[in-house]
């Protein structure tokens, strides 16, 4: 999977949030074959200096690092965001989301688009949350994003892939761009479902956090995705409506049947 | 002076960013700051006078999706 420029063995970013313990999350990353893993920016206390260990924890992986603007609702929030986190991070990289509310966490993408432009303007390497609309992607083409992550379905939901047509239709007229199914995903066949149509890659969370067992769960991910990839890269036959034997007739006895 | 601290009010004798880090015992920590919601670099904290009423970010690395 190609993410501006750099090459990573493993189609999968996972997120660090919603585990059980700190022990599971880092088991979960390393079963999971990751090479990218996201974080985000939040409030520091000097008291608890809970960041502190959280950053600790996640030098130690010794993964590359994708901060996200997540809980940004405007562009200005989001902008600001990006530049503290490249600042704590050491990255110019930034998933970015701006979002319409709280309650779908669909993205804003006008704001998206917006934000987008200024940040890759900055120097920024932009990898936009975004919806499966071929003219929203355009626009964040335009702005100069090498990678697209359009939902799957909205975030935690683990409905899968919403609108399989669309995203279809997303890798048909983006095949330069780096296509990531970013959020939604709550099984890997859903995984297997978006590499096997094209996909470069699928970004996770809450799916491998909140299943009964995490690091199981992301063990099976990266089998589904190794899977999906091959079945794509083979190109698979054509369904069809009719039976069609796939045993030889010629040559079969006859046995009194009509 | 009183200052909104990441949200919460917070008593503070500290004229600028950098001493008002220290104060809250984070100045060795790994955090970003912002000064009524605009982003205040690390090497300009010291630059960034603090007046009463201001809202003060600051962020460190947590978990995300």
């Amino acid at each position: 999977m190609k993410i501006y420029g750099q090459t990573f063995a493993s189609r999968l970013m996972l997120g660090t949030s919603l585990y059980p313990s700190p022990k599971i999350m880092t088991e979960a990353i390393k079963a999971s074959g990751a090479s990218i893993v996201t974080v985000s920016l939040r409030r520091e206390s000097g008291v608890e200096r809970a960041g502190q260990g959280f950053w600790t924890l996640i030098r130690e992986l010794g993964l590359t690092v994708l901060p996200n603007t997540a809980g940004c609702h405007s562009v200005k929030e989001a902008v600001t965001t990006a530049h503290m986190a490249r600042e704590v991070f050491g990255t110019n990289w930034i998933k970015l989301e701006v979002v319409r509310d709280a309650e779908t966490l669909q993205p804003e993408v006008y704001g998206l688009v917006e934000a987008a432009r200024i940040l890759i303007a900055e120097g920024f390497k932009v990898l936009p949350y975004t919806v499966e609309d071929l003219s929203v992607a355009d626009k964040l083409v335009e702005a100069g994003c090498q990678v697209l992550m359009p939902w799957g379905a909205p975030i935690g939901s683990g409905l899968g892939l919403n609108n399989r047509y669309g995203l279809k239709q997303m890798r048909a007229h983006f095949p330069q761009q780096t296509l990531i199914v970013d959020a939604g995903l709550g099984l890997p066949s859903h995984a297997v479902a978006a590499m096997e149509l094209g996909f470069d890659g699928v970004l996770l969370n809450t799916a491998v956090a909140k299943a009964g067992d995490p690091v199981v769960m992301a063990k099976g991910f990266a089998l589904a995705l190794e899977a999906g990839r091959l079945a794509y890269e083979a190109d698979p036959m054509e369904a069809r409506d009719m039976a069609a034997p796939s045993t030889p007739m010629l040559g079969q006895a006859s046995l009194g049947g009509l | 002076m009183k200052l909104i601290v990441n949200g919460e009010a917070t008593p503070s004798e500290a004229g600028d960013l950098a001493a008002l880090l220290r104060e809250l015992d984070l100045a060795d920590a790994v955090v970003a700051t912002a000064l009524n919601g605009n982003f205040v670099p690390k090497g300009e904290r010291g630059l960034a006078a603090l007046g009463e009423g201001d809202r003060v970010e600051i962020v460190a690395p947590m978990k995300g999706g």
